[in-house]
Protein backbone atom coordinates (compact mmCIF):
# COMPACT_ATOMS: atom_id res chain seq x y z
CA UNK A 1 0.00 0.00 0.00
CA UNK A 2 1.12 3.27 -0.25
CA UNK A 3 2.18 3.25 3.06
CA UNK A 4 5.07 1.23 2.11
CA UNK A 5 6.46 4.18 0.06
CA UNK A 6 5.69 6.42 2.63
CA UNK A 7 8.15 4.94 4.88
CA UNK A 8 10.84 3.62 2.28
CA UNK A 9 11.07 7.25 0.55
CA UNK A 10 11.84 9.18 3.65
CA UNK A 11 14.73 6.19 5.28
CA UNK A 12 16.63 6.24 1.80
CA UNK A 13 16.46 9.72 1.67
CA UNK A 14 18.31 10.12 5.14
CA UNK A 15 20.66 7.53 5.02
CA UNK A 16 22.02 9.26 1.43
CA UNK A 17 21.99 12.53 3.29
CA UNK A 18 23.89 10.96 6.31
CA UNK A 19 26.30 9.72 4.01
CA UNK A 20 26.67 12.88 1.98
CA UNK A 21 27.22 14.97 5.24
CA UNK A 22 29.62 12.58 6.50
CA UNK A 23 31.95 12.96 3.10
CA UNK A 24 32.36 16.00 3.12
CA UNK A 25 32.87 16.13 6.72
CA UNK A 26 30.65 18.86 8.07
CA UNK A 27 31.31 19.32 11.95
CA UNK A 28 28.36 21.26 11.97
CA UNK A 29 26.35 17.64 11.85
CA UNK A 30 26.37 16.13 15.04
CA UNK A 31 24.34 13.57 16.09
CA UNK A 32 22.09 14.29 19.40
CA UNK A 33 22.84 12.46 22.47
CA UNK A 34 19.94 12.90 25.18
CA UNK A 35 22.03 16.19 27.15
CA UNK A 36 24.95 18.35 26.14
CA UNK A 37 26.64 17.69 29.23
CA UNK A 38 27.71 15.00 31.28
CA UNK A 39 25.87 14.52 34.28
CA UNK A 40 26.92 12.23 37.13
CA UNK A 41 24.08 10.36 38.45
CA UNK A 42 25.54 10.41 42.09
CA UNK A 43 23.04 11.71 44.97
CA UNK A 44 24.16 14.34 47.51
CA UNK A 45 25.20 12.44 50.16
CA UNK A 46 27.63 10.89 47.58
CA UNK A 47 29.25 14.24 46.50
CA UNK A 48 29.23 15.72 49.69
CA UNK A 49 30.81 12.60 51.20
CA UNK A 50 33.56 12.67 48.65
CA UNK A 51 33.98 16.77 49.06
CA UNK A 52 34.44 15.68 52.79
CA UNK A 53 36.95 12.72 51.85
CA UNK A 54 39.62 14.65 50.25
CA UNK A 55 39.02 18.04 52.29
CA UNK A 56 39.26 16.22 56.27
CA UNK A 57 39.55 12.93 57.27
CA UNK A 58 40.40 13.16 60.78
CA UNK A 59 36.90 14.30 61.80
CA UNK A 60 35.14 12.20 64.17
CA UNK A 61 31.16 13.54 62.70
CA UNK A 62 30.84 15.26 59.62
CA UNK A 63 29.70 19.21 60.08
CA UNK A 64 29.62 21.60 57.81
CA UNK A 65 32.22 22.25 55.34
CA UNK A 66 33.07 25.36 53.07
CA UNK A 67 33.62 23.02 49.85
CA UNK A 68 29.94 22.07 50.35
CA UNK A 69 28.83 25.13 48.42
CA UNK A 70 30.59 23.33 45.19
CA UNK A 71 28.22 20.34 45.47
CA UNK A 72 25.49 23.04 44.95
CA UNK A 73 27.37 25.61 42.63
CA UNK A 74 28.36 23.39 40.08
CA UNK A 75 24.55 21.27 40.24
CA UNK A 76 23.26 24.95 39.34
CA UNK A 77 25.27 25.71 36.62
CA UNK A 78 24.12 22.23 35.10
CA UNK A 79 21.32 23.01 34.82
CA UNK A 80 21.61 26.11 33.36
CA UNK A 81 23.80 24.59 30.78
CA UNK A 82 21.10 21.60 30.51
CA UNK A 83 18.30 20.99 32.50
CA UNK A 84 16.30 17.70 32.71
CA UNK A 85 12.90 18.89 32.71
CA UNK A 86 12.53 21.70 30.22
CA UNK A 87 13.56 19.70 27.51
CA UNK A 88 10.90 17.59 28.15
CA UNK A 89 7.92 19.83 27.13
CA UNK A 90 9.48 20.48 23.42
CA UNK A 91 9.28 18.10 20.56
CA UNK A 92 12.65 15.73 21.02
CA UNK A 93 15.48 16.24 18.69
CA UNK A 94 16.70 13.45 15.76
CA UNK A 95 20.07 12.29 15.47
CA UNK A 96 19.28 12.90 11.24
CA UNK A 97 16.49 14.75 10.05
CA UNK A 98 13.87 13.06 8.02
CA UNK A 99 12.79 15.97 5.38
CA UNK A 100 10.33 17.53 7.91
CA UNK A 101 11.12 21.22 8.25
CA UNK A 102 9.34 21.22 11.58
CA UNK A 103 11.92 18.41 12.82
CA UNK A 104 14.68 20.60 11.97
CA UNK A 105 16.60 21.99 14.64
CA UNK A 106 20.11 22.28 14.02
CA UNK A 107 20.58 21.38 10.90
CA UNK A 108 22.54 23.79 8.61
CA UNK A 109 22.24 23.90 4.78
CA UNK A 110 24.10 20.90 3.41
CA UNK A 111 23.47 20.82 -0.39
CA UNK A 112 21.39 21.68 -3.28
CA UNK A 113 20.09 17.71 -3.85
CA UNK A 114 19.23 17.62 -0.36
CA UNK A 115 16.82 20.50 -0.53
CA UNK A 116 15.59 18.89 -3.73
CA UNK A 117 14.74 15.81 -2.07
CA UNK A 118 13.02 17.78 0.60
CA UNK A 119 11.26 19.89 -1.92
CA UNK A 120 9.79 16.55 -3.39
CA UNK A 121 8.98 15.49 -0.10
CA UNK A 122 6.53 18.55 0.08
CA UNK A 123 5.00 18.08 -3.28
CA UNK A 124 3.95 14.24 -2.25
CA UNK A 125 3.03 15.34 1.51
CA UNK A 126 1.07 17.96 0.89
CA UNK A 127 -0.21 17.25 -2.48
CA UNK A 128 -0.88 13.51 -2.16
CA UNK A 129 -0.93 12.36 1.29
CA UNK A 130 -2.67 15.38 2.95
CA UNK A 131 -5.79 15.23 0.86
CA UNK A 132 -6.43 11.40 0.88
CA UNK A 133 -5.85 11.69 5.01
CA UNK A 134 -8.51 14.48 5.25
CA UNK A 135 -11.31 12.33 3.44
CA UNK A 136 -10.45 9.40 5.57
CA UNK A 137 -10.64 11.52 8.71
CA UNK A 138 -13.81 13.28 7.70
CA UNK A 139 -15.07 9.82 6.73
CA UNK A 140 -14.42 8.02 10.24
CA UNK A 141 -15.75 10.88 12.01
CA UNK A 142 -18.87 10.76 10.21
CA UNK A 143 -19.18 7.60 10.26
CA UNK A 144 -18.98 7.50 13.92
CA UNK A 145 -21.71 10.42 14.66
CA UNK A 146 -24.15 8.43 12.24
CA UNK A 147 -23.24 4.79 13.33
CA UNK A 148 -23.28 5.40 17.03
CA UNK A 149 -26.41 7.47 17.12
CA UNK A 150 -28.10 4.15 15.31
CA UNK A 151 -26.70 1.73 17.47
CA UNK A 152 -28.23 4.08 20.63
CA UNK A 153 -31.73 3.46 19.86
CA UNK A 154 -31.47 -0.06 20.56
CA UNK A 155 -32.06 -1.16 23.79
CA UNK A 156 -29.91 -2.03 26.14
CA UNK A 157 -28.82 -6.13 25.79
CA UNK A 158 -25.79 -7.95 23.81
CA UNK A 159 -26.88 -6.97 20.06
CA UNK A 160 -25.93 -3.48 21.70
CA UNK A 161 -22.89 -3.69 23.26
CA UNK A 162 -22.14 -6.44 19.91
CA UNK A 163 -22.68 -3.55 17.33
CA UNK A 164 -21.04 -0.76 19.43
CA UNK A 165 -17.71 -2.54 19.54
CA UNK A 166 -18.01 -3.17 16.17
CA UNK A 167 -19.03 0.68 15.36
CA UNK A 168 -16.06 1.59 17.66
CA UNK A 169 -13.33 -0.26 16.03
CA UNK A 170 -14.62 0.53 12.10
CA UNK A 171 -14.48 3.86 13.27
CA UNK A 172 -11.22 4.41 14.83
CA UNK A 173 -9.62 2.13 12.50
CA UNK A 174 -9.86 4.31 9.84
CA UNK A 175 -9.38 7.23 11.94
CA UNK A 176 -6.12 5.26 12.06
CA UNK A 177 -5.72 4.72 8.40
CA UNK A 178 -6.42 8.48 8.21
CA UNK A 179 -2.73 9.35 10.14
CA UNK A 180 -0.95 6.24 8.61
CA UNK A 181 -0.33 5.05 11.95
CA UNK A 182 1.42 1.91 11.75
CA UNK A 183 1.37 0.48 14.93
CA UNK A 184 2.72 -2.76 16.13
CA UNK A 185 1.18 -4.46 19.23
CA UNK A 186 3.50 -6.66 21.21
CA UNK A 187 1.85 -9.04 24.16
CA UNK A 188 -1.52 -9.08 23.24
CA UNK A 189 -2.59 -11.85 25.79
CA UNK A 190 -2.31 -8.96 28.33
CA UNK A 191 -4.97 -6.60 26.85
CA UNK A 192 -6.89 -5.31 29.31
CA UNK A 193 -10.16 -6.41 30.79
CA UNK A 194 -13.44 -5.18 31.97
CA UNK A 195 -13.64 -4.22 35.51
CA UNK A 196 -10.37 -2.52 35.36
CA UNK A 197 -8.15 0.65 34.39
CA UNK A 198 -5.49 0.98 31.72
CA UNK A 199 -2.97 3.63 32.13
CA UNK A 200 -0.94 4.63 29.60
CA UNK A 201 2.20 7.22 29.57
CA UNK A 202 0.51 10.53 27.35
CA UNK A 203 2.06 11.99 24.47
CA UNK A 204 -0.96 13.06 22.14
CA UNK A 205 -4.49 12.93 21.85
CA UNK A 206 -3.50 10.32 19.13
CA UNK A 207 -2.81 8.12 21.63
CA UNK A 208 -6.83 7.59 22.25
CA UNK A 209 -6.96 6.45 18.27
CA UNK A 210 -3.66 4.33 18.67
CA UNK A 211 -5.23 2.26 21.53
CA UNK A 212 -8.78 2.49 21.03
CA UNK A 213 -7.45 0.64 17.54
CA UNK A 214 -7.25 -2.45 19.02
CA UNK A 215 -9.86 -2.40 21.71
CA UNK A 216 -12.60 -0.91 23.49
CA UNK A 217 -12.34 1.39 26.35
CA UNK A 218 -14.37 3.60 28.19
CA UNK A 219 -12.81 7.47 27.75
CA UNK A 220 -12.62 9.81 30.82
CA UNK A 221 -12.43 13.39 29.87
CA UNK A 222 -14.11 17.09 30.25
CA UNK A 223 -16.88 18.04 28.39
CA UNK A 224 -16.27 19.95 25.59
CA UNK A 225 -17.90 22.17 23.38
CA UNK A 226 -18.18 21.89 19.40
CA UNK A 227 -16.98 18.95 17.29
CA UNK A 228 -15.36 17.50 20.75
CA UNK A 229 -18.97 17.82 22.13
CA UNK A 230 -20.78 16.56 19.57
CA UNK A 231 -18.47 13.59 18.99
CA UNK A 232 -18.60 13.05 23.40
CA UNK A 233 -22.43 13.02 23.08
CA UNK A 234 -22.58 10.81 20.04
CA UNK A 235 -20.03 8.25 21.82
CA UNK A 236 -22.08 7.99 25.01
CA UNK A 237 -25.05 6.83 23.03
CA UNK A 238 -23.43 3.37 22.43
CA UNK A 239 -21.15 2.33 25.19
CA UNK A 240 -20.52 4.22 28.72
CA UNK A 241 -18.06 6.74 28.60
CA UNK A 242 -17.36 8.98 31.87
CA UNK A 243 -17.39 12.72 30.62
CA UNK A 244 -17.55 14.98 33.58
CA UNK A 245 -18.64 18.87 33.65
CA UNK A 246 -15.29 21.32 34.61
CA UNK A 247 -16.99 21.65 37.80
CA UNK A 248 -16.98 18.42 38.84
CA UNK A 249 -13.70 17.73 37.72
CA UNK A 250 -12.12 19.42 40.93
CA UNK A 251 -14.33 17.57 43.28
CA UNK A 252 -12.23 14.21 43.59
CA UNK A 253 -14.41 12.31 45.69
CA UNK A 254 -16.83 12.61 42.86
CA UNK A 255 -14.48 11.79 40.51
CA UNK A 256 -13.23 8.62 42.40
CA UNK A 257 -17.09 7.70 42.97
CA UNK A 258 -17.81 7.77 39.28
CA UNK A 259 -14.52 5.85 38.47
CA UNK A 260 -15.19 3.30 40.78
CA UNK A 261 -18.70 2.62 40.05
CA UNK A 262 -17.91 2.16 36.48
CA UNK A 263 -15.03 -0.41 36.99
CA UNK A 264 -17.27 -2.33 39.74
CA UNK A 265 -19.92 -2.93 36.65
CA UNK A 266 -17.77 -6.09 35.61
CA UNK A 267 -20.20 -5.55 32.11
CA UNK A 268 -18.38 -2.60 31.59
CA UNK A 269 -15.50 -1.58 29.60
CA UNK A 270 -12.05 -0.86 31.15
CA UNK A 271 -11.46 2.92 31.78
CA UNK A 272 -8.80 4.00 29.58
CA UNK A 273 -6.46 6.99 32.15
CA UNK A 274 -3.34 8.77 31.29
CA UNK A 275 -1.85 9.65 34.85
CA UNK A 276 0.07 11.78 33.82
CA UNK A 277 -2.28 14.64 32.96
CA UNK A 278 -0.61 16.18 30.59
CA UNK A 279 1.09 15.60 26.77
CA UNK A 280 5.30 14.86 27.34
CA UNK A 281 7.20 14.56 24.37
CA UNK A 282 7.83 10.95 24.27
CA UNK A 283 11.64 10.90 25.97
CA UNK A 284 10.59 10.21 29.52
CA UNK A 285 8.06 9.63 31.58
CA UNK A 286 6.71 12.11 34.56
CA UNK A 287 5.49 11.88 38.12
CA UNK A 288 1.70 9.62 37.45
CA UNK A 289 -0.97 11.68 39.88
CA UNK A 290 -2.10 9.02 42.44
CA UNK A 291 -5.86 9.13 41.97
CA UNK A 292 -6.43 6.53 39.18
CA UNK A 293 -4.41 4.25 41.56
CA UNK A 294 -6.86 4.89 44.56
CA UNK A 295 -9.82 2.89 43.14
CA UNK A 296 -7.98 -0.32 43.98
CA UNK A 297 -9.22 -2.43 41.33
CA UNK A 298 -6.29 -4.27 38.77
CA UNK A 299 -4.38 -1.50 36.78
CA UNK A 300 -3.49 -2.69 32.94
CA UNK A 301 -0.19 -0.75 32.04
CA UNK A 302 0.23 0.26 28.58
CA UNK A 303 3.60 1.57 27.41
CA UNK A 304 3.43 3.65 23.86
CA UNK A 305 6.44 4.19 22.15
CA UNK A 306 7.04 6.91 19.08
CA UNK A 307 9.44 6.42 16.23
CA UNK A 308 10.64 10.18 15.63
CA UNK A 309 12.31 9.54 12.52
CA UNK A 310 8.50 9.74 10.81
CA UNK A 311 7.26 12.22 12.20
CA UNK A 312 6.81 13.92 15.60
CA UNK A 313 3.60 13.04 17.07
CA UNK A 314 4.08 14.87 20.34
CA UNK A 315 2.00 17.58 21.19
CA UNK A 316 2.95 20.82 22.49
CA UNK A 317 -0.32 22.83 23.44
CA UNK A 318 1.60 25.70 24.35
CA UNK A 319 2.82 25.97 20.83
CA UNK A 320 -0.12 24.74 18.30
CA UNK A 321 -3.77 24.38 18.50
CA UNK A 322 -5.29 20.95 17.92
CA UNK A 323 -6.81 21.55 14.54
CA UNK A 324 -2.84 23.07 13.45
CA UNK A 325 -1.67 20.22 15.30
CA UNK A 326 -3.74 17.26 13.40
CA UNK A 327 -2.76 19.04 9.92
CA UNK A 328 0.47 18.63 11.13
CA UNK A 329 0.27 14.88 11.83
CA UNK A 330 -1.58 14.36 8.63
CA UNK A 331 0.95 15.66 6.38
CA UNK A 332 3.86 13.94 8.08
CA UNK A 333 5.60 11.08 6.89
CA UNK A 334 3.76 8.94 9.12
CA UNK A 335 3.24 7.83 12.25
CA UNK A 336 4.82 4.63 13.64
CA UNK A 337 4.58 3.51 16.72
CA UNK A 338 4.50 0.54 19.54
CA UNK A 339 2.48 -0.46 21.75
CA UNK A 340 3.28 -2.75 24.65
CA UNK A 341 0.53 -4.56 26.83
CA UNK A 342 2.43 -5.01 30.56
CA UNK A 343 0.80 -7.73 32.73
CA UNK A 344 -1.99 -6.17 34.70
CA UNK A 345 -0.87 -5.37 38.45
CA UNK A 346 -2.97 -4.99 41.95
CA UNK A 347 -1.94 -2.75 44.75
CA UNK A 348 -0.01 -4.48 47.62
CA UNK A 349 -0.38 -4.83 51.18
CA UNK A 350 1.54 -2.25 52.56
CA UNK A 351 1.67 -0.21 49.45
CA UNK A 352 -0.06 3.58 49.45
CA UNK A 353 -1.19 5.02 45.91
CA UNK A 354 1.92 6.74 45.22
CA UNK A 355 3.91 4.10 45.98
CA UNK A 356 1.56 1.68 43.65
CA UNK A 357 1.42 4.55 40.60
CA UNK A 358 5.69 5.15 40.67
CA UNK A 359 5.84 1.00 40.59
CA UNK A 360 3.45 0.94 37.53
CA UNK A 361 5.58 4.38 35.97
CA UNK A 362 8.36 2.53 36.09
CA UNK A 363 7.01 -0.55 34.74
CA UNK A 364 5.62 1.45 31.97
CA UNK A 365 9.10 3.35 31.54
CA UNK A 366 11.34 0.10 31.80
CA UNK A 367 9.49 -1.28 28.73
CA UNK A 368 9.18 1.71 26.03
CA UNK A 369 12.93 2.88 26.78
CA UNK A 370 11.33 6.07 28.28
CA UNK A 371 13.85 8.02 31.26
CA UNK A 372 11.34 7.51 34.52
CA UNK A 373 11.30 11.00 35.94
CA UNK A 374 10.30 12.05 40.04
CA UNK A 375 9.21 15.56 38.23
CA UNK A 376 5.41 16.52 37.86
CA UNK A 377 4.03 17.29 34.23
CA UNK A 378 2.15 20.10 35.89
CA UNK A 379 5.44 21.95 36.01
CA UNK A 380 4.64 22.62 32.09
CA UNK A 381 2.53 25.10 33.67
CA UNK A 382 3.49 26.06 37.06
CA UNK A 383 5.93 27.22 39.12
CA UNK A 384 8.55 25.07 40.91
CA UNK A 385 7.05 24.32 44.71
CA UNK A 386 9.38 25.55 47.37
CA UNK A 387 8.72 22.09 48.41
CA UNK A 388 11.66 20.68 45.84
CA UNK A 389 13.83 23.36 47.42
CA UNK A 390 12.65 22.04 50.99
CA UNK A 391 13.48 18.49 49.98
CA UNK A 392 17.44 19.60 49.02
CA UNK A 393 17.97 21.25 52.14
CA UNK A 394 16.60 18.26 54.16
CA UNK A 395 18.94 16.08 52.65
CA UNK A 396 21.59 18.50 53.02
CA UNK A 397 20.66 18.80 56.75
CA UNK A 398 21.08 15.13 57.03
CA UNK A 399 24.31 14.81 55.85
CA UNK A 400 25.46 17.38 58.80
CA UNK A 401 24.91 15.32 61.92
CA UNK A 402 25.35 17.71 64.18
CA UNK A 403 26.61 17.72 67.68
CA UNK A 404 24.00 15.65 69.50
CA UNK A 405 23.83 18.97 72.37
CA UNK A 406 22.97 20.75 70.27
CA UNK A 407 20.57 19.21 67.96
CA UNK A 408 17.13 18.64 68.65
CA UNK A 409 15.27 15.98 66.64
CA UNK A 410 12.48 17.72 64.37
CA UNK B 1 39.42 18.80 25.90
CA UNK B 2 38.91 21.45 23.41
CA UNK B 3 35.61 23.35 23.37
CA UNK B 4 34.54 23.12 19.64
CA UNK B 5 32.87 25.37 17.53
CA UNK B 6 29.80 22.58 17.89
CA UNK B 7 29.82 23.34 21.95
CA UNK B 8 29.59 26.75 21.16
CA UNK B 9 26.82 26.81 19.15
CA UNK B 10 25.28 24.12 21.23
CA UNK B 11 25.56 26.99 24.29
CA UNK B 12 23.99 29.47 21.71
CA UNK B 13 21.20 27.09 21.28
CA UNK B 14 21.15 26.92 24.87
CA UNK B 15 20.92 30.58 25.59
CA UNK B 16 18.53 31.30 22.72
CA UNK B 17 16.09 28.98 24.22
CA UNK B 18 16.71 30.48 27.67
CA UNK B 19 16.24 34.27 25.72
CA UNK B 20 12.06 33.87 26.12
CA UNK B 21 11.72 37.46 24.96
CA UNK B 22 14.22 37.38 21.81
CA UNK B 23 16.31 39.97 23.25
CA UNK B 24 19.19 38.85 22.47
CA UNK B 25 20.43 39.34 26.64
CA UNK B 26 19.01 37.15 29.43
CA UNK B 27 17.43 38.64 32.24
CA UNK B 28 17.12 37.51 36.06
CA UNK B 29 13.58 35.88 35.11
CA UNK B 30 14.75 33.80 31.95
CA UNK B 31 17.41 32.12 34.56
CA UNK B 32 14.46 31.79 37.24
CA UNK B 33 12.85 29.93 34.18
CA UNK B 34 14.71 26.74 34.88
CA UNK B 35 12.89 24.58 36.91
CA UNK B 36 15.96 23.00 38.47
CA UNK B 37 17.44 26.15 39.35
CA UNK B 38 14.29 26.85 41.24
CA UNK B 39 14.65 24.15 43.32
CA UNK B 40 18.21 24.60 44.12
CA UNK B 41 19.00 26.40 47.55
CA UNK B 42 21.28 28.62 46.38
CA UNK B 43 20.01 29.18 42.78
CA UNK B 44 19.66 32.85 43.40
CA UNK B 45 23.01 33.41 44.01
CA UNK B 46 24.28 31.70 41.26
CA UNK B 47 22.07 32.94 39.10
CA UNK B 48 23.43 36.64 40.36
CA UNK B 49 27.22 35.08 39.51
CA UNK B 50 26.28 35.85 35.74
CA UNK B 51 24.83 39.55 36.06
CA UNK B 52 28.36 42.04 37.10
CA UNK B 53 27.25 44.46 39.36
CA UNK B 54 24.98 46.78 38.11
CA UNK B 55 24.05 44.91 35.28
CA UNK B 56 20.40 43.70 34.43
CA UNK B 57 21.29 41.67 31.69
CA UNK B 58 23.67 39.25 30.57
CA UNK B 59 25.05 38.81 26.74
CA UNK B 60 26.26 35.88 25.20
CA UNK B 61 29.93 36.75 25.33
CA UNK B 62 29.12 36.96 29.53
CA UNK B 63 27.11 33.94 29.68
CA UNK B 64 30.35 31.85 27.70
CA UNK B 65 32.61 33.76 29.92
CA UNK B 66 31.22 32.20 33.49
CA UNK B 67 30.52 28.94 32.01
CA UNK B 68 34.03 28.76 30.90
CA UNK B 69 35.31 28.68 34.52
CA UNK B 70 33.62 25.08 34.61
CA UNK B 71 35.75 23.66 32.03
CA UNK B 72 37.95 21.11 33.28
CA UNK B 73 41.22 21.88 34.25
CA UNK B 74 44.31 21.59 31.83
CA UNK B 75 46.31 19.87 33.77
CA UNK B 76 49.06 19.81 31.59
CA UNK B 77 49.38 23.84 31.80
CA UNK B 78 52.92 25.40 32.09
CA UNK B 79 53.33 27.36 34.78
CA UNK B 80 53.73 31.10 33.09
CA UNK B 81 53.48 34.11 35.32
CA UNK B 82 53.53 36.52 32.83
CA UNK B 83 50.92 34.60 31.32
CA UNK B 84 47.25 36.07 32.78
CA UNK B 85 45.25 32.91 34.72
CA UNK B 86 42.86 30.87 32.70
CA UNK B 87 39.46 31.59 33.62
CA UNK B 88 39.36 27.83 34.72
CA UNK B 89 42.43 27.27 36.58
CA UNK B 90 42.16 25.80 40.06
CA UNK B 91 42.39 29.26 41.55
CA UNK B 92 39.73 30.74 39.31
CA UNK B 93 37.31 27.91 40.03
CA UNK B 94 38.12 28.85 43.60
CA UNK B 95 37.29 32.42 43.28
CA UNK B 96 34.12 31.93 41.44
CA UNK B 97 33.00 30.00 44.58
CA UNK B 98 35.01 32.30 47.05
CA UNK B 99 32.12 35.37 44.96
CA UNK B 100 29.27 32.96 45.92
CA UNK B 101 29.73 33.54 49.33
CA UNK B 102 31.57 36.87 49.37
CA UNK B 103 28.27 38.91 47.73
CA UNK B 104 29.69 42.54 48.94
CA UNK B 105 32.45 41.76 47.38
CA UNK B 106 35.01 43.37 50.00
CA UNK B 107 37.71 40.05 49.88
CA UNK B 108 36.60 38.77 53.11
CA UNK B 109 33.60 36.30 53.96
CA UNK B 110 31.90 38.14 56.84
CA UNK B 111 30.19 35.93 59.50
CA UNK B 112 27.06 37.46 58.55
CA UNK B 113 27.90 36.51 54.72
CA UNK B 114 28.23 32.82 55.84
CA UNK B 115 25.30 32.93 58.30
CA UNK B 116 23.48 33.75 55.12
CA UNK B 117 24.59 30.90 52.73
CA UNK B 118 23.79 28.64 56.11
CA UNK B 119 20.11 29.68 55.95
CA UNK B 120 19.82 29.43 52.28
CA UNK B 121 21.31 25.80 52.17
CA UNK B 122 19.62 24.49 55.15
CA UNK B 123 16.80 26.50 55.15
CA UNK B 124 13.81 25.33 58.21
CA UNK B 125 15.81 22.67 58.50
CA UNK B 126 17.64 23.67 61.77
CA UNK B 127 17.09 26.37 64.63
CA UNK B 128 18.85 29.96 64.59
CA UNK B 129 21.04 28.76 67.46
CA UNK B 130 22.75 25.51 65.29
CA UNK B 131 23.14 28.31 62.31
CA UNK B 132 25.03 30.34 64.22
CA UNK B 133 27.02 27.45 65.89
CA UNK B 134 27.76 26.03 62.80
CA UNK B 135 29.06 29.74 61.34
CA UNK B 136 31.19 30.05 64.40
CA UNK B 137 33.23 26.54 63.98
CA UNK B 138 33.31 27.06 60.71
CA UNK B 139 35.10 30.49 60.82
CA UNK B 140 37.09 29.04 63.69
CA UNK B 141 38.51 26.76 61.81
CA UNK B 142 39.80 28.87 58.72
CA UNK B 143 39.86 32.12 60.29
CA UNK B 144 43.92 31.93 60.81
CA UNK B 145 44.54 35.53 61.40
CA UNK B 146 42.04 35.84 64.03
CA UNK B 147 39.50 38.55 62.09
CA UNK B 148 36.62 37.11 62.21
CA UNK B 149 36.78 36.74 58.31
CA UNK B 150 37.45 34.28 56.17
CA UNK B 151 39.44 35.72 53.71
CA UNK B 152 40.37 34.46 50.04
CA UNK B 153 43.81 32.98 51.35
CA UNK B 154 42.31 31.02 54.42
CA UNK B 155 39.52 29.85 52.03
CA UNK B 156 42.31 28.66 49.41
CA UNK B 157 43.85 27.20 52.23
CA UNK B 158 40.94 25.36 53.81
CA UNK B 159 40.45 23.76 50.72
CA UNK B 160 43.77 22.70 50.30
CA UNK B 161 42.97 19.37 49.72
CA UNK B 162 39.80 19.22 48.41
CA UNK B 163 39.36 18.22 44.35
CA UNK B 164 38.45 21.57 42.83
CA UNK B 165 39.13 20.58 39.41
CA UNK B 166 37.28 17.77 39.82
CA UNK B 167 33.75 18.78 41.58
CA UNK B 168 33.74 22.44 39.99
CA UNK B 169 33.74 20.83 36.11
CA UNK B 170 31.50 19.82 33.54
CA UNK B 171 32.40 17.93 30.79
CA UNK B 172 30.45 18.58 27.37
CA UNK B 173 29.18 14.92 25.91
CA UNK B 174 31.32 14.38 22.36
Amino acid sequence: MFSFHAIFFPQWATLRMERGAKEKNHHLYKPYSNGIIAKEPSSLEQEIHELRGSANSLRSEPEFEMADIFYFCRRGVESIVDDEVTKRFSAQELESWNLLTRSNYNFRHISVRLSALWGLGVLIRYGFLLPLRLTLAVTGVGLLLVLTTMVGFLPNGELRTYLSEKVHLICYRICVRALTAIITYHNRENKPKNGGICVANHTTPIDVIILANDGCYSMVGQVHGGLMGIIQRAMVKSSPHIWFERSEVKDRHHVAKRLGDHVADKTKQPILIFPEGTCINNTSVMMFKKGSFEIGCTVYPVAIKYDPRFGDAFWNSSKFGIVNYLLRMMSSWAIVCSVWYLPPMNREEGEDAVQFANRVKAAIAAQGGLVDLLWDGGLKRAKVKDAFKEEQQKLYSKVLTVHPALYCAH
Amino acid sequence: MKISPAHIIRLYDRFEFLDKEGSGQLRLEDFAEVKELAMNPIGDRIIGAFFSPGQETVDFPSFVRILAHFRPTDKNRAKDSTQPEPVNSRTSKLKFAFQLYDQDRDGKISRAELLQVLREMLGMQVTEEQLESIADRAIQEADLDRDDAISFEEFRKSLEKVNIEHKMSIRFLR
